[in-house]
């Protein structure tokens, strides 16, 4: 094994200005795919994260339907002793009780239609980031019984300021009318306009009163620590419903299939574009070890007349391949860490884009991180492809006759 | 210069002779050349289609509107010009398409709920133009005239609201006191739109409909236009900025909807940056080649230095035959990004990702769209950075000492 490994070896220094190319192109590639992979599955991450800690949390309990249709009369019934036993159950505090309705909040001078939610004041900061995004004036607490918290747009559009009314007038659960006067104690602002146009929060108890709700709710959040924590949760959170209970636990990509979707389509166009790369790389091999193969025809003749089995010699040509691609998987995956590991540092930002990230919210900035999945997961690929264009000239020996090919050149 | 046609003959024949490499190099740069192209026609055919979604949903491609409107979008904030009197001024001007709008936030009621909304009181026939919504796939009937009484609403806020075509629905909105103006209106029909949002944020209702019900008389919030071209919108602009005084805010697409604006700008740059990846990922290959090329014909180039061939000739021969390799690969190449293109001009069904491609703004058929300045680029660029690549390996051909060149065993 040791003299075919020290063959290989120097087979591959005959021509090193050929092979350093080749090394080249996957170093090229790979530290290409590396950064790629960090930047995606960094962006990934902050989208998914950045959208999911404004309301949707990683999970809610719903009742059936309401997910589509956001009826008003969709109820989980006694939701706040519910939230508290899933509270007690798992040790954890991430469980909060929500209700929303529609409404139309009007100010002395104007009136535009928001949503409103009744949130839990003492547990809603650990599901959602609005209770720390308030900039003027506090957040809610468990006795307010007049107090509403509003968006900065919102505040703006309605003209109001911190002590100011603002009449709330909706539907009821029974469908019957709604209405109070609130005083506004917080204004959030989140940058993100339509979050701060279109919403405003006052507490559970309060929201029981003025829509009839008679100890219902809408949503349960529950949020994890992570992503797949959310996820090991979710089946324990369904088995700890009460039994008989029409009740659904949504995950995250349920409640919010777009950003799923949006994943997934970038996905498969990054994968497009990754793909093409690699099968290049696989091109620029396949050339050069056809070019070495047929440049030792001659030689490879007197060694199969001299009686080497040609499966042997293939495996020299595949494990001279193996080399290159070991050299090129580490130099590139190196090369990738490095190249990232400054924007990591650094962060990227590309003039123009704080639009379309805000679009997906993400900051303007952005740091990608290596991690060793996505340093390695790029350059494997290509090694594997690297491997798969050297079977060709490695299998096309098999047809060489030692006399016929002794006679080359 | 005389003599490129004997060099040329030579570099052609050069590239056959050893017809297996050159074909696998071939082969790469028409995957290349394919996928440089391929890619810029899909993700142009999107941001072309985000862009004519976008703009025909509401901006127009330029909008006028009371500056105070857009941070303060209340009645109270309205264009003071009456119809008759912006007709005159906008008529004669030419313009492919003009209307003016009533279109405010509202709140629309049903029997059993309520969700906000932007009211849009609308000409219908002068909106033909602008719409996103596809009339021939309106559920009931869409608005008849300025007069017309009826409501019309999108599919799935009907489903929310829990009504139909037939039943009624109240309007709430602010007139210009302040004061809650309402009006209940029959559903008449149903739009469907390209992003399922639409369908919940808008509801039309006739131009003098709204009017009567806010009370101001025949006066307006939007003006839209429609030039030629949204990707230059100036001579509309321009047109438009003329006619209509300083107490008015005139606002190109583009300025009105940032998003798109940036997405058309970055789409260019993408272009640019995926055809220079692509290509130094071929480059390696390309400068192999040639490496390869000159390296197994050292002894004839020597050879052909003795008999007082000049270097510079060498040179170009095999820049020549670099050349011809890059040209017939993008000639390949184009030909077949063409012909893969041209079978899905119908469109692509992604609706898979429907909701993930709203939330980027676009509709979920994806209709590929191959610019002919794109192809021009991807090809301008390969032959460009191609000569550069070939430089260092011809460079090394035409510098070879005669006499040790022909000793050297080949």
């Amino acid at each position: 094994m040791n003299i075919v490994l020290r063959l290989a070896w120097r087979n591959l220094w005959r021509q090193p200005r050929r092979t350093w190319l080749t090394i080249g192109a996957m170093v090229f590639s790979n530290t290409l795919l590396v950064f790629m992979i960090s930047l995606q599955f960094g962006m990934y991450g902050l989208m998914i994260d950045n959208t999911l800690q404004v309301f949707t949390g990683h999970m809610q309990v719903q009742a059936p339907g309401y997910k589509d249709d956001q009826k008003m009369r969709q109820t989980i019934a006694d939701i706040v002793p519910l939230a508290a036993k899933l509270r007690e159950e798992f040790q954890s505090s991430n469980v909060a009780a929500r209700s929303w309705a529609f409404g139309l909040a009007s100010s002395d001078e104007r009136s535009f239609g928001i949503g409103i939610f009744g949130v839990e004041p003492d547990f809603e900061p650990q599901v959602s980031n609005i209770p720390g995004l308030v900039k003027e004036g506090r957040y809610l607490r468990e006795n307010d019984d007049t107090e509403i918290v509003i968006g900065s747009v919102l505040a703006r559009n309605l003209r109001v300021a911190l002590g100011d009314e603002i009449t709330i007038l909706g539907s009821g659960r029974d469908g019957s009318f709604a209405a109070a006067v609130f005083n506004v104690v917080g204004i959030f602002e989140s940058g993100v306009s339509d979050i701060d146009r279109n919403f405003a929060e006052i507490p559970l108890a309060l929201f029981e009163d003025v829509f009839y709700m008679d100890g219902a709710g809408h949503q349960v959040v529950i949020s994890a620590a992570t992503l797949d924590a959310a996820e090991l949760l979710q089946p324990r959170v369904a088995a700890a419903l009460p039994a008989g209970s029409k009740l659904a636990v949504h995950s995250w990509d349920v409640l919010q299939p777009g950003l799923k979707q949006a994943i997934q389509a970038d996905m498969s166009s990054a994968f497009f574009m990754y793909g093409v790369l690699v099968i290049l790389v696989a091109f620029s091999v396949l050339n050069t070890q056809l070019m070495s193969v047929l440049e030792r025809t001659h030689e490879f003749g007197i060694v199969l007349s001299l009686g080497l089995k040609a499966g042997r010699l293939g495996r020299l040509i595949m494990l001279e391949t193996a080399l290159m691609g070991v050299i090129g998987l580490v130099l590139g995956a190196i090369a990738g860490a490095i190249f990232t590991s400054w924007f990591t540092t650094n962060g990227l930002s590309i003039p123009g884009m704080e639009e379309m990230a805000a679009n997906f919210n993400l900051p303007a900035r952005i740091y990608p991180q290596v991690t060793p999945w996505t340093m390695i997961a790029g350059p494997l690929v290509v090694f594997a492809f690297t491997l798969l264009a050297a079977a060709y000239p490695a299998l096309r020996l098999h047809r060489l006759h030692p006399v016929e090919a002794m006679r080359a050149n | 210069m005389r003599m490129l046609p004997v060099l040329s003959r030579l570099a052609w024949r050069y590239l056959w002779r050893n017809h297996r490499r050159t074909i696998i190099m071939l082969s790469a740069i028409v995957i290349g050349v394919w996928a440089m192209i391929f890619m810029t026609a899909l993700t142009r055919g999107m941001v072309d289609q985000m862009i004519k979604d976008g703009i025909s949903v509401m901006p127009g491609h330029v909008q006028v509107h009371n500056p105070r409107f857009l941070d303060d979008p209340s009645v109270t904030n309205r264009i003071a010009i009456g119809d008759e009197q912006l007709a005159r001024k906008f008529d004669p001007a030419g313009f492919r398409a003009w209307a003016s709008r009533v279109k405010v936030p509202a709140v629309i009621t049903s029997e059993r709920e309520s969700r906000g909304v932007t009211l849009l009181g609308i000409d219908p026939a002068a909106e033909r133009e602008f719409s996103f919504v596809s009339y021939d796939e309106v559920e009931g009937r869409f608005l008849e005239g300025v007069d017309d009484n009826g409501i019309v609403i999108g599919r799935k806020l009907a489903g929310t609201l829990d009504t139909e075509v037939g039943k009624r629905v109240v309007l709430m909105s602010q007139d210009p006191d302040n004061e809650i103006a309402d009006r209940g209106f029959r559903v008449v029909g149903l739009f469907k739109a390209n992003m399922p949002a639409f369908e919940e944020a808008y509801v039309f209702i006739g131009k003098k409909a709204a009017q009567k019900m806010l009370r101001i008389g025949d006066t307006t919030t939007e003006i839209v236009f429609l030039g030629d071209d949204y990707r230059n919108v100036e001579p509309t602009y321009e047109t438009v900025s003329a006619v209509v005084d300083s107490t008015l805010e005139v606002r190109r697409w583009h300025e009105v909807d940032t998003y798109l604006g940036t997405m058309m700008k970055v789409m260019d740059g993408f272009v640019l940056i995926w055809v220079v990846v692509i290509f130094l990922a071929l480059s390696f290959g390309l400068v192999n080649t040639l490496v390869m090329a000159v390296f197994e014909r050292v002894r004839e180039i020597g050879l052909m230095l003795a008999l007082g061939m000049k270097p510079a000739s060498i040179l170009g021969q095999i820049i020549i035959e670099s050349m011809m390799l890059l040209a017939v690969g993008l000639a390949i190449g184009d030909l077949l990004a063409w012909a893969t293109i041209q079978p899905l001009q119908d469109g692509i069904d992604i609706s898979v990702v429907a909701e993930g491609m709203e939330m980027m703004g676009a509709s979920s058929v994806l209709y590929p769209k191959l610019y002919w300045n794109d192809m021009l680029l991807a090809n301008v660029v390969v032959l460009i950075l191609g000569f550069l690549a070939s430089l260092s390996p011809a460079w090394r051909a035409s510098r070879y000492e005669p006499v040790e060149a022909i000793a050297k065993v080949g």
